[in-house]
């Protein structure tokens, strides 16, 4: 099942959540919407599903128009992020309610009901919680019975909103791990919502990266890292050392200084985004260099603040470097950016 | 932490807090309960068996416990559908009628009472249409179960209220997208959810309307065998200075209306354990 989005707007009063989405979700993908708080990713998620209604802009799910459908009927599963489990049933009839509720015509006999209902607790590996309440189970059990509950009926699309996002740090891991392999095994077109960017890079085949209701890239996990296609992203995917610069007369300008590096097509005042570990000390010298303030060790590495003189004033950045090239605070040493990216202000 | 700090209480006040809870209760409960029983030994066990099963007595027994948990029913369905127009939909005048809810709570019963009567009589604004379809509800068992219906509806709409405003709306969402439509979610979702706070408005409504006096008897006619509520025979058996028989009329009416409540009671509690609470 693809999923067409064009031209998605929402607005919450002033508050455009969604301007303008555009986005095309292939068949068996796995894909990471990724933002901040307030970007508009749960949104978007809720208006695939049915349980919100975009303002204009079309949806289709393989070419069909599936705004002129209601939640119920869009076949898709949907996963909450508090898992809105039905405290007062058991696990095994929270699974078997999609089934209950079809219509007559299509409805398994209870047997089939029964047969469906082992079947995908044995998918998320809890058959031996069927008799127990929501309120009994632990957090990542919930999440597996949630999840059990919305592929219940075979939904053509499966949807997760911040699916880790109330776990703590080690089931998150060995859930991340268990989400792919059954992506793998079930391959159904999924979504997921997650403003934790390790998250949306280990699971995902695809990450959306979105901000302030618009997507900023659309890439694999490599691309999104290492080849940023705007400074939101850049900033918001791994640490990042940010420096103001000028790009004039072909060059790149830290205050009065010109750097020894390729410059971009921009103009003007820009910023440099250069990834922690790929600012090197004392390798080569390019023109950028800054005085150490401060070093404190930690294990392997060492951390030091070092001061760079900037146009109006100096920028202090803190970088990583091994502890076998001591440094000293007070010396000044060359910085190198190993890969960068210039993006203009 | 030592044997010793390990032993004392986290919430500290237990003795003092349990100490007055005791006093307390049996000074304003579980004494004049007592006193209650022991006047009825002055009765024989034949005399006692011979007063509660006196055709009267059984008839405004049946009356009391009858009306009370019709009224209580009524008061279960409408109170329900109340209080989910008052929570779920915003509408003019929506505080108004929350306010209005509360009015069975306030208002003296004899006055209320009073204002039942003159409704509902042969010639008030209720009465007058409902006399000329031939049912006259002034001075009948109807009339009694139209004030107990009056009295319990805020304790069914105050007991559900809390609880189906703390309702997560994403159940409900989560319902409709396993593809529920409305109906099977209020059936199969929200309805179960509200059980216990209903059973105890339930169980509030019934108390409630069962102990109820002053403004049943405006209302009631007070025909023994007919309308006579076992509240009032009480009274009556205290005007007469026969204060053994009022004893054990009240022992009866104390004895079922503590069954009847244990039963809920264990109905909600039942019905609680299966959504554990945490």
């Amino acid at each position: 099942m693809t999923i067409e989005l064009a031209n998605i707007t929402k607005r919450f009063g002033a508050f455009a959540a969604l301007d303008g989405v555009d986005l095309t979700v292939a068949d068996g993908e796995l894909l990471a919407l990724l933002g901040p708080s307030g970007s508009g990713k749960t949104t978007l998620l809720r208006i695939i599903a049915g349980l919100d209604w975009p303002d204009g802009g079309t949806v289709a799910f393989d070419g069909e128009n599936a705004l002129a459908r209601g939640a119920g009927e869009r076949q898709v599963g949907f996963v909450f992020q508090h898992y809105a489990l039905f405290r007062h049933m058991s696990v095994f009839e929270n699974v078997a309610f999609g089934m209950r509720v079809q219509p007559r015509a299509i409805r398994k006999d209870e047997a089939g009901i029964h047969a469906r209902v082992k079947e995908l607790l044995d998918l998320v590996q809890l058959d031996w919680l069927a008799d127990r309440y929501p309120g009994q189970l632990s957090g990542g059990q919930r999440q597996r019975i949630a999840l059990a509950r919305a592929l219940a009926t075979a939904p053509r699309i499966l949807l997760l909103d911040e699916p880790f996002g109330a776990l703590d740090a080690k089931v998150r891991k060995e859930l991340r791990r268990w989400l792919r392999a059954l992506h793998q095994e079930i391959n159904v077109t999924s979504v997921f919502v997650t403003h934790d960017q390790e998250e949306a890079l280990e699971v995902a085949n695809r990450v959306v990266v979105m901000d302030k209701g618009r997507i900023e890239q659309v890439g694999t996990p490599g691309e999104i890292y290492d080849e940023p296609a705007t400074a939101f992203v850049h900033g918001f995917i791994g640490e990042s050392i940010v420096l103001p610069v000028n790009v004039a007369e072909g060059r790149v300008w830290i205050g009065d200084q010109p750097l020894n590096i390729a410059a971009p097509n921009v103009g003007g005042p820009s910023k440099l985004y250069v990834r922690r570990h790929d600012l090197r000390v004392g390798s080569e010298s390019v023109g950028l260099r800054g005085a150490v303030r401060h070093v404190r060790a930690f294990g392997a590495i060492q951390r030091a603040d070092i001061a760079v003189r900037t146009g109006g004033g100096e920028t202090v950045i803190e970088i990583d470097t091994p502890r076998d090239q001591p440094l000293r605070a007070g010396e000044t040493v060359e910085l190198h950016p190993r890969r960068y990216r210039i993006f203009a202000d | 932490m030592t044997a010793r700090a390990g032993r004392r209480d986290t919430l500290p006040g237990f003795g003092l807090t349990m100490g007055l809870t005791l006093t307390w209760l049996s000074i304003i409960i579980l004494i004049p309960l007592a006193g209650l029983f022991l006047k009825t030994f002055e009765l024989s066990l034949a005399e006692f068996v011979g007063i509660v099963t006196s055709r009267r007595t059984l008839n405004a027994l049946k009356i009391s416990f009858g009306l009370a948990f019709a009224a209580a029913l009524v008061n279960l369905v409408m109170g329900g559908i109340v209080v989910w127009a008052l929570v779920r939909y915003r509408f003019p005048g929506r505080r108004l009628f929350d306010a209005i809810v509360d009015i069975p709570f306030a208002l003296p019963t004899a006055v209320a009472g009073i204002a039942l009567t003159s409704l509902f009589a042969r010639n008030g604004w209720l009465g007058a249409p409902l006399a000329e379809l031939g049912i006259k509800v002034a001075f009948t068992p109807l009339g009694i179960f139209m004030a107990m219906v009056f009295i319990g509806i805020p304790f069914v709409v105050r007991t559900v209220q809390p609880v189906l405003i703390d309702l997560d709306p994403e159940i409900e969402e989560a319902a409709a997208s396993l593809g529920a439509d409305r109906w099977q979610t209020i059936r199969r979702v929200i309805l179960p959810s509200l059980v216990p706070a209903l059973l105890t408005g339930f169980a509030l409504a019934f108390a409630r309307a069962v102990g109820e006096y002053g403004s049943v008897i405006f209302i009631a006619g007070n025909l023994p065998n007919v309308s006579e509520i076992a509240p009032l025979l009480i009274v009556i058996r205290l005007a007469e200075f026969r204060y053994a028989d009022a004893t054990a009329i009240a022992v009866v009416m104390l004895v079922a209306a503590f069954l009847v409540i244990l039963v809920v009671n264990r109905l909600q509690h039942w019905a609680q354990t299966r959504i554990p609470v945490h």
